[in-house]
């Protein structure tokens, strides 16, 4: 059987060069190139070394399927086809993985959770299926407009759950959701979220890898579950469901089963720390007032603190990059001499407020918001308006902008 | 994240925590762990082969990857699990004490029960544990998610100790993992059963 490691300097069909995952990031030579996010998605893509991707691409939309059906045409991807709904798609792709298959999708909004039982069961699985999500709204009235609401149902699947803030970090954990997800004690789904629109509609500078390098193929046979091959047919993978059985050790089975899940949730910690330099970046966290956020709301805190800083009132920055493992102690430790902890948000519920609540001592520190949802930009102002509000100074109405 | 959890022999409790969300955490290429502390790999062999040394039922629980020939060095492996079993069966007393080699051949619950003198089974390893009185056990060969699943259970039911020799990133939920498991490596934990005989108290 052969190995990852026996791939590396070997050619694909496209003679793209299967290099090692660490020289490709972090020593092979960039090169700036200006893209929009769904462009970014199918650059990354196209170095991933795909063996499948299924898509559902109906309108409203990110083009990022679109395009991953170029890549496919162009010979970039293993094979490609468009499913007959969201929750459809989910199900190929589990069946793809399944087969021991490098498998990549895509979706967003009310098409997120059309599919969501797809999720639990592709984590139970132990499927390291990489889906991106390009957060819109989920409710009606219909809006293709960021809100990131879906996160806080998918961050209760099993499924590892990043935070992308700008392209680059898209492009960068495209390919290294696969590194980690894919690793034998890890092993499960990616949820690789960003602000829809904001990302994926804008464009950006991104330093590219090299397009003649790969990542090296996935290596099913490194999976803790048995692959399904010609030895392990698919009705050897059904695994005699728990749920027929009404006994004390099904019930022990299955919830060991799903802690086993959460375990690998754990695991990923530490090849996620190794890869991404940290579950969270810091700035400036020495400051009385710290911002907590993640997504596009870290840029839009950045030029918040830049407008404070102006009139004197220095803040601190922590920027959540994971949400699943959740970065807790990290977080703990960025906080602890913060006496407000500002959390701005593109969604109605405070999920992120909710999390970073449930984490830190003394949390009446904790200012849930400013929110923002439906579609709704989150001026710098208004985060400045929100700290300014905490620190009892004067602020200027700032309704009527629209 | 610092933990003051240990991965001990149980009863633990009722539904046992994942060790992996306790705080342990996996070791490193060329490290192992016992009871969920980082340690050199020579020192777990030589901790794994006193268990096997003192337990009154030293047990190997061999699953698919080792069970079957599906490459060259599932074949190899095979014989360096029987050479550790045909080890310790050699360097325990007769009289006081028990080796056994159970297969774990398949991961599918058995109903309406199995037999447990000739099998494990992942789902519910307590009742080969228990029927055999098995006291200490390593797996080897059992795909990850399956060996955790087992070890979990039983460190929740049972006071067995036991010993993980994963051909992976190893076992937190073991009290006892070694990683990146080879034949060589499983022969390397004979030799220290062998070097050990006769400096290991037998059990009472």
């Amino acid at each position: 059987m052969a190995t990852q490691a026996s791939f590396i300097g070997q050619k694909n069909k496209k003679d793209q060069v299967y290099t090692d995952p660490w020289n490709m990031m972090f020593e092979a030579e960039r090169t700036p190139s200006f893209f929009t996010g769904s462009e970014v998605i199918k650059e990354a893509v196209r170095r991933a070394s795909c063996d499948m991707m299924v898509a559902y691409p109906i309108t409203p939309q990110s083009e990022a399927a679109a395009l991953c059906g170029e890549l496919f045409a162009e010979g970039y991807i293993g094979d490609y086809f468009r499913g007959e709904s969201e929750f459809a798609v989910m199900s190929q792709c589990a069946g793809a993985a399944f087969g021991g298959a490098r498998v990549f999708t895509t979706t967003a909004g009310p098409g997120t959770m059309r599919a969501m039982e797809n999720f639990p069961m592709w984590a139970g699985a132990r499927l390291p299926i990489q889906m991106i999500v390009t957060c819109r709204g989920i409710n009606s009235p219909l809006s293709i407009q960021p809100d990131t609401l879906e996160i806080s149902y998918l961050m209760q699947t099993g499924m590892l759950v990043w935070h992308a803030e700008t392209a680059q970090d898209f492009y960068d954990w495209i390919l290294m959701g696969y590194m980690v997800s894919e690793e034998p004690d890890v092993h499960l789904p990616l949820a690789l979220c960003c602000d829809g629109f904001f990302v994926t509609h804008t464009k950006d500078m991104v330093n590219l890898t090299p397009t003649e390098m790969c990542l090296p193929p996935y290596d099913p046979y490194r999976s803790p579950v048995p692959c399904m091959d010609m030895e392990c047919p698919p009705v050897r993978m059904m695994r005699d469901p728990f749920v027929m059985k009404s006994n004390y050790i099904s019930y022990a089975t299955h919830a060991s089963w799903q802690q086993e899940v959460w375990a690998a949730v754990e695991r990923s910690r530490k090849h996620t720390i190794r890869w991404m330099n940290g579950l969270i970046e810091t700035e400036n966290v020495e400051n009385d007032v710290v911002i907590v956020a993640s997504g596009t709301a870290v840029s839009q805190s950045r030029e918040a603190i830049a407008i404070l800083e102006d009139e004197g009132v220095n803040v601190g920055l922590v920027k959540v990059k994971t949400l699943r493992p959740w970065p807790g102690e990290e977080i703990r430790e960025a906080t602890k001499h913060a006496k407000h902890v500002i959390i701005p948000e593109f969604n109605v519920t405070g999920w992120l407020a909710r999390e970073v609540s449930a984490t830190i001592p003394n949390n009446e520190r904790v200012h849930a918001g400013p929110h923002v949802c439906g579609g709704m930009t989150m001026p710098p102002e208004i985060i400045a308006s929100e700290i300014k509000t905490v620190l009892g100074m004067k602020v200027p109405a700032l309704a009527g902008r629209g | 994240m610092t933990t003051t959890y240990r991965v001990m022999p149980g009863p633990e409790h009722f539904l046992p925590p994942s060790a992996s969300s306790m705080g342990i955490r996996l070791p490193d290429p060329g490290q192992a762990h016992i009871h969920g502390s980082i340690v050199s790999e020579d020192e777990a062999m030589e901790q794994a082969a006193r268990e096997f040394l003192a337990a009154k039922v030293p047990t190997i629980f061999p699953g698919p990857l080792v069970l079957w020939a599906w490459n060259e060095k599932a074949a190899k492996k095979a014989k360096a699990v029987r050479h550790l079993y045909e080890t310790i069966k050699e360097c325990v007393d007769p009289k006081l004490q028990q080796a056994m080699l159970i297969p774990m051949p398949d991961y599918r619950p058995k109903y309406p029960k199995i037999n447990p003198e000739i099998e494990i089974n992942p789902n519910h390893p307590n009742l080969t544990i228990w029927h055999n009185k098995i006291d200490a056990c390593m797996f080897v060969g059992v795909h990850c998610h399956q060996a955790n699943l087992s070890l979990k259970i039983i460190r929740g039911g049972t006071s067995c100790y036991t010993v993980a020799m994963c051909a992976q990133a190893g076992h937190e939920d073991a009290m006892l993992s070694f990683r990146d498991a080879t034949a060589e490596k499983i022969g390397r934990l004979a030799d220290w059963v062998k070097k050990l005989k006769g400096t290991v108290p037998p059990p009472e």
